[in-house]
């Protein structure tokens, strides 16, 4: 009997994860992908839309289309799954069966953790999020605007630094900047929490004018008296602002007892196996793990999954592992961009701004649907240090 | 006043996330009281020396002994 495979979320972790070991497979496994919208959604996208510089039609693609013929997908919530009868509840009732189990939730959102900030702040993390903000920002005429974070961890943790450089870009082209100020709320004592991002990052920062307000770390926002106030006891005016909100895991993560106390998968760095279920691996933003919540996390950890799965199936030694790959493109506005690409032993070395990366990223945008749900991996940004 | 000892283990997670922690706890403090911290992110040193200073909390006591730092710091008051 063919093993059977359960992948839950059709996002970039679960779809390359099905797909790869389907093909690695073949007819020794019966994978199935359940998805709750079917729709995969390409969400570095968002934060073009926010800017007027895309439309959100070639952000989603129905999953079905990423899948590979011999990929079952159900079109369905998950709300249980019990690792140890094998099995996974779905939300219009009837259950799947699995051996092996890939959690590829994704993250959910908390917005109500902060007092005021449904109410008084926009973001770029949903798609309707995205085009609200660009409806705002074509009405902005000038004044404050900060952008920030409103809880870690965060998706894509470069997007509010890029954010804050691109509206700054934004307000020159509409001839607003002189009127306007932009600031970045940080919760340390610098831009970003990598060092040598941080060090490439601020003097551009300052050659642009934007602000920097360090260690503000948000607590609650006042809609009515447009102010933010911080952990720290700080208080900050906005004419707009911008804040990530707080992300927690999936609700049938909890549900289950499979996650830590805010939801994410207790999921070991190497294997992406979960900690306590031999038979459940996690990928992408799900996990527990202290790395960037980020496609492209999951994009690297998707062969690792997929290729310890087809071990355990075979009966084989699984070599596949995790070194904690991760490769972000990072937004300077002006036409630039900066990549930073790490591991778990090796920080980032970024190089200059220049056209050549921003160039790259909208390239890496346009071919994402053809490559890499697909696994036909593009090596852009390859380095050392992996052990894959 | 009583000086209450609060203990925080944020051992494994990495940064920002101790400073975030720490600084949620802190306001259930009252002026004086201390918090003790455990973390194994190396980036929590310089982080909690800067955050100390920048927010008028005082580091008192900073250790490490087997990766773990320990970090003891007196709400301002």
């Amino acid at each position: 009997m063919p093993a059977r495979i359960v992948v839950l979320g059709g996002g970039v972790g679960g779809t390359l994860a099905a797909n790869l070991v389907s093909k690695e497979l073949g007819g020794d496994a019966r994978v199935t992908v359940v998805d709750p919208t079917g729709m995969h959604v390409y969400q570095p996208g968002f934060l073009y839309v926010a800017l007027g510089q895309a439309n959100g039609r070639w952000l989603a693609r129905d999953e079905r289309t990423l899948l590979r013929n011999d990929v079952e997908l159900v079109v369905d919530g998950a709300t249980r799954i019990d690792p140890e009868a094998g099995a996974v509840e779905l939300s219009r009732g009837g259950t799947l069966a699995f051996d092996y189990l890939v959690i590829a939730t994704g993250a959910g959102y908390a917005p109500e953790q902060v007092p005021g900030l449904i109410e008084g702040s926009h973001d770029f993390y949903s798609l309707d999020g995205a085009q609200r903000l660009r409806e705002e920002l074509r009405r902005f005429r000038g004044g404050r605007i900060l952008v920030g974070i409103a809880g870690i961890p965060y998706k894509c943790p470069p997007a509010p630094v890029e954010f804050a450089f691109m509206v700054e870009d934004y307000l020159r082209r509409r001839g607003l900047r002189e009127r306007s100020e932009v600031t970045l709320l940080s919760p340390l004592n610098r831009a970003f929490t990598i060092e040598s991002a941080s060090k490439l990052i601020q003097p551009i920062m300052e050659a642009r004018g934007i602000g920097l307000s360090t260690f503000f770390n948000v607590e609650s926002v006042d809609p009515s008296g447009h102010v933010v106030a911080s952990l720290e006891g700080e208080k900050a005016e906005y004419d707009l602002l911008v804040l990530v909100p707080p992300h927690r895991g999936q609700a049938v993560v909890e549900a289950s007892g499979l996650g830590d106390a805010s939801g994410w998968v207790p999921t070991d760095r190497t294997t992406l196996q979960h900690e306590r279920h031999e038979n459940v691996f996690a990928i992408g933003d799900a996990t527990n793990l202290p790395i960037s919540k980020s496609g492209s996390t999951a994009h690297f950890e998707a062969p690792v999954v997929a290729s310890r799965i087809a071990s355990l199936v075979r009966g084989t030694a699984a070599r596949a592992n995790y070194g904690g790959r991760v490769m972000c493109f990072l937004e300077t506005g002006d036409g630039r961009a900066t990549a930073l690409r790490f591991d778990y032993e090796h920080p980032p070395t970024p190089p200059r701004p220049s056209r050549a990366w921003h160039l790259a990223k909208w390239m890496f945008n346009r071919l994402y649907w053809e490559t890499v749900p697909k696994g036909r991996i593009p090596e852009i940004g390859r380095r050392g240090g992996n052990e894959r | 006043m009583t000086i209450t000892v609060m203990k925080l283990d944020l051992k494994g997670l990495s940064c920002p996330l101790p400073i975030v922690k720490t600084a949620k706890a802190m306001r259930d403090l009252r002026p004086g009281e201390l918090v003790e911290v455990l973390a194994t992110d190396p980036g929590s040193v310089p982080d909690f020396t800067a955050w100390a200073r920048s927010t008028g909390n005082e580091l008192v006591e900073r250790t490490e002994e087997g990766g773990v730092y320990r970090f003891v710091l007196r709400k301002k008051g």
